[in-house]
């Protein structure tokens, strides 16, 4: 299963990013192989407006199924929704090695609702 | 210019008596026997009708046009999110739209290649008009927790009534929608106060207003004779003072009540008629 | 860290001159000029800046003369009405322009050119500031005269004032929010711990004042209300706090009309740094119980 991870570096050892839509790099990372590759998100976390949107629209790109983050802004919930793809939360910042592992063991809650109210408008 | 001319009145900070001035400049021409429209470009903050109390007789939505997909005919290409400048498109398996992210600029519409985005109005106010007295009243209601609200000014300026002088009760500040509210008027009156916040704000008007090339003058509200730092800017910049409305503790309560001024203070009529003679005479 | 955001609905109440005092009033705060169209706290806190940034937020079409053809798709197209035809000197053809002020960015124009005569650079919109003041570090911007205040600069400075209140290990952000309710205002309050909104017993105060609490409402944020000038009409004052209640927010005091406010403005200093006065009297009430009625509303969102 292909997952993405916010993050704050390129890196999985580094914590996750916690803003969704303005995460500085999204890592792409299969569950199965181990495998993870880091996607810039520069161009959307200085987007005038629908940054989350823009970074759901990426997500999908990569053929990602699930995301880990921690918050998710209502417009780019709908997005992630529209496209079928889970939202998994983690409550404070770790690892992103941390955040898969527990991903994969079912330990983090999955997103049914949005939980930012999103940087404005 | 048509044989009636349109004044915007505006001002870099709010609260500075912008209002004060439109509304009595208004029932000033009125009682000349002027035909006289009063237009609240203020969508965020209409105030002018608590003075003017007018009846209104039409209210309609405002609206700008924003996208519809029809999924049966898309094709998943891309092109329109990749069009849109605002993010209010997404591609995600279908294109998906955003519709309080839209500016309604139609490049979607126009680059799908197959015809699949039809546009249907998005309600972002209600426009009203109406008649106080013999003044011709018209103002724009912008929806609360709505960000757009040029769309909502143009459409309260397309209100405007030819056979009459045009009175633009414009927004605070020098951001787009003051741009949008004095843009193809025929004279600028830009109120201010005597405080350091005042002729900051004024200075900043002034930036704003002069590469518009609009002919503009200033109404010293609150005038303190003790401070003349906004006289002074305005004879360094060449700008005209048109009026200086003294400081008066009776003009704050007489407003706190929403009643016009003439009736306590009859002074004021004769510094209306001031004003629009300096006005006129620029026009 | 707390978010305190102090608004208006109308502009012109005393917002700013509140702020002021409220920022030499707090322990261990940052502050955030985000009224980016008229900001004027910088007159009274009068930062010394340390970085300075410049502010680029989309596009604007830009038509270049030599290369059009006169052919007018581009005006037919824009909705913003801010194409229009000039007579080009040399040869008397028209030509077209392109109103900055008017343009909302929206490209259309520029890839429907036959003539590809027309650029779409970014635009520069403003700077921000990140500054040091007697009573603490500042954040603060300038929009361009002109410019559209999307919200995002709104959105920039808050952010930028609550980074440097981790860098400097302090756990208040004190904004000055911009008046109305649209874009700005939204982005100034959402995600904001709790607001104040200071305003006066007029008409138009208490027309606005039930806007703002609609807003606050719509995003749920806990508000306040404080009545400044509250003796120019007290039976509004007391109109304006029974509404507030009964929109859900608290009334957390009422300052006097008088010329102390002004006084200190042209001072550069707070009302509270101006000596004592009854005004200050009533300042340090309002912000003892503002602070007090953020403290019991308590745990409402998570960082």
């Amino acid at each position: 299963m292909k997952v993405v991870i916010t993050s704050s570096s390129q890196t999985l050892a580094d914590p996750i990013d916690m803003h969704f839509g303005r995460a500085k790099f999204f890592i792409l990372a299969d569950t199965e192989t181990g495998r993870a590759t880091a996607h810039d998100n520069a161009q959307n976390l200085h987007a005038a407006q629908g940054a989350g949107i823009q970074s759901a629209e990426t997500v999908a790109k990569l053929g990602a199924e699930a995301v880990i983050t921690g918050s998710v802004g209502p417009k780019a919930f709908r997005a992630l929704q529209a496209a079928g793809i889970q939202i998994a939360l983690v409550e404070a910042p770790c690892p992103g090695t941390e955040a898969l592992r527990r991903f994969k063991d079912g330990e983090l809650p999955v997103l049914d609702s949005p939980n930012s109210e999103g940087h404005w408008v | 210019m048509s044989s009636f001319p349109s004044i915007a009145i505006a001002s870099g900070k709010g609260g500075t008596g912008k209002t004060t001035v439109a509304v009595h400049l208004a029932a000033w021409l009125a009682g000349r026997g002027e035909a006289v429209q009063y237009l609240d470009c203020d969508v965020e903050e209409p105030n002018g009708h608590l003075f003017l109390k007018p009846v209104i007789e039409t209210a309609e939505p405002a609206a700008i046009p924003v996208p519809v997909v029809d999924n049966d005919r898309c094709t998943a290409c891309g092109k329109c999110a990749a069009a849109c400048e605002f993010n209010a498109v997404a591609m995600l398996k279908k294109p998906m739209v955003f519709t309080e992210l839209c500016h309604g600029c139609g490049a979607c519409t126009l680059v799908c290649p197959v015809e699949a985005i039809r546009e249907e109005p998005r309600g972002i106010g209600t426009v009203e008009t109406g008649q106080a007295g013999p003044i011709r009243f018209a103002q724009g209601r912008l929806n609360v927790g709505e960000p757009m609200s040029p769309p909502l000014i143009r459409a309260v300026k397309n209100r405007r009534d030819p056979a009459a002088i045009a009175l633009f009760d414009s927004p605070p500040g020098t951001s787009c929608p003051v741009i949008a509210a004095v843009r193809a008027a025929d004279f600028i009156v830009l109120v201010t106060e005597p405080s350091p916040f005042g002729l900051h704000d004024l200075t900043l008007a002034v930036e704003t207003f002069r590469p518009m090339d609009l002919p503009f003058g200033v109404v010293v509200n609150r005038a303190d004779p003790a401070d003349l730092r906004v006289q002074d800017f305005c004879r360094q910049q060449e700008i005209p003072v048109l009026a200086e409305l003294p400081d008066d503790r009776r003009v704050a309560e007489t407003y706190a009540r929403g009643e016009l001024l003439f009736d306590r203070l009859p002074e004021w009529r004769d510094r209306m008629a001031e004003l629009w003679a300096r006005i006129e005479e620029r026009l | 860290m707390k978010e305190l955001v102090v608004i208006s609905g109308k502009g012109g109440t005393g917002k700013t001159s509140l702020t002021a005092s409220f920022a030499a009033l707090a322990r261990k705060a940052v502050f955030a000029d985000c009224d980016v169209d008229a900001a004027d706290l910088h007159l009274i806190l009068q930062p010394e800046v340390r970085r300075r940034e410049a502010f680029v937020s989309g596009r604007e079409a830009a038509i270049r003369e030599a290369d059009c053809a006169g052919c007018g798709r581009c005006a037919a197209l824009c909705r913003f009405e801010a194409v229009s035809a000039v007579a080009r000197d040399s040869d008397g053809a028209r030509v077209f322009q392109i109103d900055p002020a008017a343009c909302e960015g929206c490209g259309v124009c520029t890839w429907n050119c036959p003539a590809t005569a027309i650029d779409f650079p970014e635009r520069t919109c403003g700077e921000w500031f990140v500054s040091a003041t007697r009573h603490g570090p500042m954040v603060h911007a300038r929009l361009a005269p002109g410019a559209e205040n999307s919200g995002k600069l709104v959105s920039l400075v808050r952010e930028q004032a609550r980074e440097a209140a981790t860098e400097s290990n302090r756990d208040l952000v004190l904004v000055d929010g911009p008046p109305g309710t649209g874009c700005p205002v939204i982005a100034a309050v959402t995600g904001a711990d709790a607001i104040l909104v200071v305003t006066e017993p007029t008409v138009s105060g208490y027309h606005d004042l039930s806007r703002v609490l609609q807003l606050a409402a719509h995003f749920r944020i806990p508000a306040a209300v404080c009545v400044n000038k509250w003796d120019i009409h007290p039976e509004m004052a007391d109109r304006i706090e029974e509404h507030a209640r009964s929109a859900g927010a608290v009334p957390v005091g009422r300052v006097r009309y008088g010329p102390e406010a002004t006084d200190a403005q042209r001072r550069k200093l707070a009302v509270v740094e101006a000596g004592d006065s009854p005004l200050a009297t009533d300042i340090r009430a309002v912000w003892q119980n503002w602070l007090d009625s953020t403290a019991e509303s308590g745990e409402k969102k998570s960082p």
